[in-house]
């Protein structure tokens, strides 16, 4: 009996991990199509080629010769549609391939809601490898690229920000928000952001949101209006970041059950025998606890394909990804956070703020007011250890306990200044009160 | 509502910090050059009035410039982002001027080693000219005696990791980590490598000899460390010979292991060493060259364990030459010695293998023919040597051979010359028998290791590209695992470059490491 064909759709982490996986359990041949890159290569690096910290080479976390030897097909194509019935997937120009498992880890795509003027050159979003070229057509330096305007203050916003700063380039941010990503952070953390933004020269402006984007008459875009003021900034790159959206247009003729991305269930099973989804473009039909449905991150996505991997191969298992955990950067302020720190303390609930004096650096606990167990924590500016973090939350420590050992979890540099001791004085001289 | 947080943001095209910065750039390197031009000037012989002046004005020159570069590239620069445009730049990405620079520096190294001569330096008792001659008047203050090219030598090589070290100090200001070791190194080098040795050869009086004497430079990098003529020169250098030796020895076989033990080999490699420290300061422009493929690192291990072999075979030889041909002077005979290496080779041999054998699974083959090799050649010498002709090859020769390919070639020539080509730690990482030595230590028993914390990695790569040693250290993060290579030299550059707070340098008691439970990461590939 010939080995099983299993099709990937996506050569992103979500895809190529769990090709990976599937040939460390097992012999099944193995095809991963993707309409992006001959490699897989790393999505969150992409900022660094523009910055010129790396070149392409140095974002493919394995050589070129790696997929020979492990006998994992890589194909460079576009999948048109998905015919569940005769089991095929059809690439353009009338070549299809039959499989017998067929996962869909094709991820996201930029969010763009219509406004008036977004087909303009220059104006663009930041999530393929192709944007990465735009861009650098687009704002390849200061001379012809005057003012980016960026649209959107989340994580790839922001990056983009520290990007075409590094050439020099003056960018406006607009933030539809009143803050800079308060519907994630708390209140402290975000204005200390916002603070940060404005000293590295980024024209911040908050609570407002994009009109239109104005063309001269090559359709290269020349302004944008904003609504709220009607203020009219010139510009020569609009990066629309907005969010994300699941990549799954390709699917909207399949039999495949979609809500905003491919529904499955703990086992990433579609409505569709025999095809999978993982990765951003995955839509939890029934929230794990308290976590969104889709998860755009990269970890998740890394995760979702090992646990895939043994379903296909036979041992059937279910998506269980323990603590939220994430990380970021913002400029220069590293962010990570562990367990749950909600926006406003949840119900019975409390958040334990520390900053440091110089506007870089904070913790955020939130932890239950009745019990004390601690919930979860923000960290700006400082490196916590993982491990530890996560086995004070199985362990369901207090707060107290959290903070009595909190040097346990500091993952900062040797010879870092600590700042543990002075947390837990104002945590002592709160509790006086 | 909307609301501007910052209206005085300039709309002009480049910011007014832009042409400061600028500005400050020109005069920077401005500065720089005249010093340097006044270098090649006296290099190419053209007479100097107050040679002892000019060559003051061309440090303080130099100086000028390195300082004033660096201020105004880090100093006040809010953005801690340090390598902006690292692969755009030509001299830092191989490009023409990088290739041209590797040629000049090469060419440096070829006439230092061999045609010092074209420096200036006089033959036959005649006096200095040209650039070595520049440096007289120093070299007299320091040590009585007239530069030679090694005095020029130095002296650059120290300015070189003062300038260069206040750089990378300023350049990783938010990291003390960077900021000690670079005190460290340029401290060890100014004072031993540099100030002390000076100082001693100036006290040697005709009654005691002491050899020019880095202490720190521990054999093997300092593969002449037991020459006969160093060797007298302790053993007659009255006491203070004699514990220098004892200290030397010491140095290889005591101290040096306990450091690594506790520390991994980043206690020499990064903290005291004098060829890794040019390489942190001068060649961090040029860290991320390295190659991180596979293949560079199965020539890196052949090459790197074959100078170590070749190192070990050279100073056995030279060793029980003189061993033999003066045996009234020492109370070793050729003999005892050669039993007394040969037990001490087989004893950490079995060791390893019987201890270790799991960690060393790939390399075991290598490390057994290393052993044969070793001990064959020890039997060669013990059979079939008469006088001076070690089984049929002069100690002389081999010696000879060693400090010409290894000693100049390779740790000179290509090691520092290749810079803009290579990478900075191509010596280090291809060549030096001390790194093999530490590198094993610190692979088999060594308390450090750098953590990867958990979950967190994002897979950007930053980490394996500015590895100095070629480290495909993302190959690790992404899966979960620590690393423990015996090539890191514990830099900390990976850590300080990883924009998600993946890794950490850390000395952990072998129990503690194993004590954390299991989280969410990838299983083993
Ligand atoms: C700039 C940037 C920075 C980021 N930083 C972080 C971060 O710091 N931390 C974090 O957790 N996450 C980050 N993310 C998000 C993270 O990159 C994504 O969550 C992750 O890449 C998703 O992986 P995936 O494999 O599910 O999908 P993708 O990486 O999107 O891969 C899907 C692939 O499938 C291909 N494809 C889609 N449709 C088809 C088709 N019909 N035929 C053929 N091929 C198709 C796509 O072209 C793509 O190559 C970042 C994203 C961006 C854009
Ligand atoms: S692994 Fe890290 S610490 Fe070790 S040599 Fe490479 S960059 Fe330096
Ligand atoms: S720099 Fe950090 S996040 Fe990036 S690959 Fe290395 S360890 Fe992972």
């Amino acid at each position: 009996m010939s080995e099983e064909h299993v099709i990937i759709i996506g050569n992103g982490i979500s895809g190529i991990t769990v090709a990976r996986h599937i040939r460390k359990l097992s012999d099944k041949k193995i095809t991963v199509i993707s309409n992006e890159s001959n490699y897989f290569f790393s999505r969150t690096a992409l900022m660094y080629i523009y910055m010129g910290h790396m070149k392409f080479e140095n974002t493919k976390p394995y050589e070129d010769w790696f997929w020979e030897k492990n006998n994992i097909e890589l194909k460079l194509g576009s999948v048109q549609s998905v015919d569940a019935l005769s089991k095929t997937v059809c690439l353009g120009n009338d070549e299809s391939i039959s499989y017998d498992k067929l996962i869909i880890a094709s991820g996201s795509k930029p969010i763009k809601i219509g406004w008036p003027g977004q087909d303009l050159i220059g104006v663009q979003g930041f999530y393929h490898l192709e944007d990465l070229h735009a861009l650098e057509k687009n704002a390849p330096d200061n001379i012809k690229c005057k003012r980016a305007v960026i649209v959107g203050g989340g994580l790839i916003g922001i990056e983009l920000a520290e990007m075409l700063q590094s050439r020099h380039i003056p960018v406006t941010l607009l933030v539809r928000e009143n803050s800079f990503w308060n519907t994630t952070l708390t209140d402290g953390e975000s204005a200390m952001l916002n603070r940060h933004i404005t000293a590295q020269g980024i024209d911040l402006r908050l609570g407002v949101s994009l009109k239109e984007i104005h063309g001269d008459n090559l359709g290269n875009v020349k302004s944008v209006t904003i609504l709220e003021t009607k203020e009219e900034i010139q510009c020569n790159l609009v990066a629309l970041t907005i969010g994300v959206t699941p990549n799954v247009d390709f699917l909207a003729d399949s039999t495949i059950a979609i809500n905003r991305g491919v529904l499955t269930n703990r086992y990433f099973e579609t409505s569709v025998k025999d095809i999978y989804a993982i990765g951003d473009c995955a839509e939890q039909q029934l929230p794990i606890e308290n976590r969104n449905t889709i998860e755009a991150t990269w970890y998740t996505g890394r995760i979702m394909g090992q646990t895939l991997a043994n379903t296909i191969c036979g041992n059937k298992t279910e998506y269980n990804p323990g603590h939220w955990f994430n990380s970021a950067k913002f400029m220069d302020i590293e962010y990570q956070t562990y367990g749950i720190v909600n926006v406003q303390p949840a119900e019975n609930h409390s958040h334990f703020y520390w900053k440091h004096d110089d506007d870089t650096m904070s913790l955020t606990f939130e932890y239950n007011k009745n019990s004390g167990e601690f919930q979860g924590i923000n960290s700006l500016g400082i490196r916590l250890r993982h491990e530890v973090i996560d086995r004070w939350l199985n362990e369901k420590r207090d707060l107290e306990y959290v903070l009595h050992h909190l040097n346990k979890a500091n993952f900062d540099a040797e010879f870092s200044r600590k700042y543990e001791k002075e947390i837990f004085n104002l945590y002592k001289s709160k509790v006086e009160l | 509502m909307a609301m501007k947080i910052h209206d005085n943001i300039s709309m002009s095209l480049a910011k007014p910090d832009d042409l400061v910065l600028s500005l400050k750039l020109k005069w920077a390197t401005g500065a720089a050059s005249i010093g340097l031009g006044l270098l090649i000037l006296a290099l190419a012989n053209i007479q100097l009035p107050q040679s002892n002046i000019i060559l003051i004005i061309s440090m303080l020159l130099l100086s000028f410039g390195v300082i004033l570069f660096s201020h105004a590239l880090y100093r006040n620069h809010i953005s801690s982002n340090k390598n902006n445009g690292i692969w755009y730049n030509s001299i830092t990405s191989r490009g023409l001027q990088g290739w041209m620079l590797g040629l000049v520096l090469t060419s440096f190294y070829i006439v230092l080693y061999f045609y010092p001569n074209l420096l200036g330096l006089g033959l036959n008792g005649q006096e200095n000219t040209g650039l070595i001659h520049l440096f007289d008047a120093l070299s007299l203050n320091l040590n009585g005696h007239n530069a030679t090219q090694w005095f020029v030598y130095g002296t650059l090589y120290t300015l070189a990791i003062l300038l260069f070290g206040y750089k990378f100090m300023l350049k990783y200001q938010k990291n003390r980590y960077q900021q000690l070791r670079t005190l460290s190194v340029m401290f060890f080098q100014l004072g031993f490598a540099f100030l002390i040795p000076e100082l001693m050869s100036k006290l040697n009086s005709e009654s005691s000899q002491l050899p020019y004497y880095d202490l720190k430079n521990i054999w093997p990098l300092n593969y002449a460390q037991f020459e006969q003529g160093r060797v007298d020169g302790f053993l007659n250098g009255s006491s203070l010979g004699m514990l220098l030796l004892a200290f030397s020895i010491l140095s290889v076989f005591v101290i040096s292991p306990i450091l690594t033990y506790k520390y991994g080999k980043r206690w020499y490699c990064s903290w005291v060493c004098g060829c890794g420290g040019l390489a942190e300061t001068a060649g961090d422009s040029f860290r991320h060259l390295s190659s991180k493929t596979l293949k560079s690192w199965k020539v890196e291990r052949w090459l790197i364990h074959v100078v170590l072999v070749f190192v070990i075979l050279m100073t056995v030889a030279v060793i029980s030459t003189y061993l033999e041909t003066d045996a009234l002077q020492y109370w070793l005979t050729r003999d005892a010695f050669l039993v007394l290496i040969g037990a001490l080779l087989t004893v950490v041999f079995s060791l390893t293998m019987i201890f270790k054998r799991k960690e060393l699974a790939q390399d075991a083959q290598y490390a057994a023919i290393g052993f044969f090799v070793l001990i064959l050649s020890l039997l060669g010498f013990h059979f079939f040597s008469i006088g001076s002709e070690l089984f049929f090859i002069d100690a002389e020769t081999l010696r000879s051979s060693y400090g010409f390919f290894i000693g100049s070639i390779f740790s000179g020539v290509i090691g520092v010359g290749m810079y803009p080509i290579l990478g900075s730690r191509v010596w280090c990482r291809f060549g030096c028998p001390m790194a093999a030595v530490l590198g094993f230590q610190q692979r088999l028993f060594s308390k450090f290791r750098i953590t990867t914390n958990g979950g967190q990695c994002i897979s950007c790569g930053n980490c394996s590209t500015f590895c100095e040693m070629g480290i495909d250290v993302r190959a690790y993060a992404q899966k979960g695992e620590n690393i423990v290579r015996s090539s890191c030299v514990g830099c900390g550059i990976c850590a300080d470059v990883c924009p998600r707070g993946v890794l950490k340098l850390e000395n952990v008691s072998i129990i503690e490491g194993l004590n954390f439970p299991k989280i969410r990461k990838e299983t083993k590939e």
